[in-house]
């Protein structure tokens, strides 16, 4: 494919969505790598290319637009908002070795605090109506409601706060949650260690920047932990259930109401999912027929924590042509404190060029 | 000609050039001790390239040699989805170390890669930086620690007297190779977990890259009859 062939189609996308009222902007391709790794250590290091700069640091060429924009929008004030972008983003493929390292992405992101709903709708439909007639098939989830059945857990703060903390690497949030429900047993190591009156008594000089006083908080911590009862066999149900949900999105609002039943602290968020789907289906989308997956949105180093969706080739093997999703927590990390609900979407229009030839 | 990569000096070169003498392979270097020239006998079509072991996996990837031995160690950090570049012919038995993660003796409340996480949290939102790990294999223990669920950490990079670095106040914590641990417990730090993160050895190494000569292959075969892997 020609690189101007793509460069006309992401600029039709770009002028769809300033025809939905955003405005264009830009950002540098080679960026300040601080930010980023703030937000994702050094897992980035194997998704985005990082240099250095004689005077600068760290820099890294632009895996997305998402975290620059969000920061022009931070410091810009305006609320609301609306943006698109179109230009080049760059991507190690360690994995997937034959994947595009670089590739256009064209984006949608609005910046609205007054109707969640309705501005997770505003994002799917204009995507969706840029992607009309292509064979793609749309999958949605929403991670705010996992979120709220965590923090509806009978358990701990700190065993709350360190599901949230893992809650987008699958495998290790499940380790997590078998260690608190009791399925798997503490360590030989931890027993031996809580079995201690002072762990510490017998500890010489401490050596290197992490004090005594962090190794017995932490201590005292286990001790506090290992006398917290397990997370109750019917809340790990609970939890299963709603990862396991995989039905159209009206099926699973059904299913998510009888979850709630049990677990009322997802009420507010199947509540947010009832209002999104009648503001999808205001806006014409086929919301009887749209799929919903409990765990979609859950991979690493992504940052959405609501509504997310993807669209994917029904017959071509190849990335999603669109993904997006809701990120009101990455706001208040780049916005120190003052957060914006924030949702977008982008899309690749080199995959759309390609889909489109197959048709 | 098929080229054999091998460490051009020290334990690791006297050990293969033993490891191949023992199957039937001579393998020295020619001229003075100083010259990176070698010489095979006892097979025809193998020509001895002597380099540094840590260039064995490059060379092999760009397919300017058809065959190295090097650390398994060294593969893996080195290469990208080592395994579709090159591919384990045999490995040799020696040279055998473990790539560890090693924290301070004094943290006894760490002892798995899960205290290590929740350690790494509370030493973040303590010191408002993440907890440093002195390394210099840098893609071997993010791969390790990515699947193993560790968060919050950083890696700084250390190139030599690594275990040095927590008394130093440079790193919290390290991952490197070890034979014995005894530096280890010099610098008064212990093993985290029950397994290594790699544990290594020499290896032969297959380059995968396309365009071997049918000549190349006959001579390949043959090679690996002789050695009997």
């Amino acid at each position: 494919m020609q690189p101007l062939e793509i460069a006309a189609e992401a600029a039709r996308l770009r002028a769809l969505f300033e025809a939905e009222g955003a405005t264009a902007v830009d950002a540098d391709i080679l960026l300040s790598a601080e930010t980023l790794l703030d937000l994702y250590g050094e897992d980035i290091r194997a998704r985005a290319y990082l240099t250095t700069d004689p005077f600068g640091g760290e820099m890294v060429l632009r895996p997305d637009f998402t975290v620059p924009v969000v920061e022009q929008h931070m410091r810009s004030h305006a609320d609301p908002a609306r943006y698109t972008y179109a230009g080049k983003v760059f991507r190690k493929q360690e994995d997937v070795p034959e994947r595009a390292h670089e590739y256009a992405q064209v984006g949608f992101e609005v910046f609205d605090g007054r109707d969640p709903a309705g501005a997770d709708a505003a994002v799917f439909a204009a995507i969706s109506k840029a992607l009309d007639g292509l064979d793609v098939t749309p999958v949605t989830g929403d991670i705010g409601i996992l979120m709220a059945a965590v923090q509806g857990l009978k358990t701990s703060q700190t065993r709350k706060a360190a599901l949230m903390r893992h809650l987008w690497r699958p495998r290790k949030f499940r380790s997590l949650l078998d260690r608190f429900g009791g399925r798997t047993p503490p360590s030989p190591t931890r027993t031996a260690l809580l079995a201690q009156e002072d762990p510490l008594a017998d500890v010489g000089q401490v050596v290197g920047l992490r004090s005594r006083a962090e190794i017995a908080t932490r201590i005292a911590a286990l001790r506090e932990d290992a006398a917290t009862p397990p997370i109750s066999g019917e809340e790990m149900a609970l939890i299963d259930a709603i990862l396991g949900l995989r039905e159209t999105a009206p099926n699973v609002l059904s299913a998510l109401r009888d979850i709630a039943v049990d677990l009322p602290a997802i009420g507010t968020a199947v509540q947010a999912m009832a209002a999104r789907l009648l503001a999808l289906d205001a806006r014409g989308i086929a919301v009887d027929a749209l799929a919903f997956e409990g765990s979609y949105g859950r991979t690493s180093l992504e940052y959405y924590d609501g509504f997310v969706f993807g669209f994917s080739a029904n017959a071509a093997d190849m990335p999603s042509v669109a993904t997006g999703g809701r990120y009101d927590a990455l706001t208040a990390r780049l916005g120190d404190g003052r957060a914006v609900p924030a949702v977008g979407g982008v899309i690749r229009p080199d995959l759309v060029l390609a889909l489109r030839g197959d048709a | 000609m098929l080229k054999l990569g091998v460490p051009s000096k020290g334990r690791l070169m006297d050990k293969t050039f033993d490891w191949f003498g023992q199957r039937g392979v001579t393998l020295r270097k020619s001229g003075s001790d100083r010259e990176y020239a070698g010489a095979v006998d006892g097979i025809d079509g193998v020509e001895l390239v002597l380099l540094s072991a840590g260039e064995v996996p490059r060379e092999l990837a760009a397919g300017r040699i058809q065959l190295g031995v090097t650390g398994s160690d060294l593969v893996r950090e080195k290469l990208s989805a080592w395994d579709s570049q090159v591919q384990e012919v045999a490995p040799m038995g020696f040279g055998g170390a473990d790539l560890i993660i090693a924290v301070p003796q004094t943290w006894v409340d760490v002892d798995t890669l899960d205290d290590l996480d929740a350690a790494a949290a509370a030493f973040r939102a303590a010191h408002g930086h993440r907890l440093r790990i002195a390394t210099k294999y840098h893609r071997l223990v993010r791969e390790f620690l990515k699947a193993e669920g560790v968060a919050d950490y950083q890696l700084v990079d250390s190139q030599g007297a690594t275990e040095g670095t927590v008394k130093n106040e440079t790193a919290e914590a390290i991952a490197d190779i070890t034979s014995t641990g005894e530096t280890l417990r010099a610098n008064g730090l212990k093993i985290l977990g029950d397994r290594p993160i790699h544990a290594s050895q020499a290896t032969l190494f297959r380059g995968r890259r396309a365009g071997w000569s049918n000549a190349q292959r006959a001579t390949f075969k043959a090679l690996q009859a002789k050695l009997g892997v």
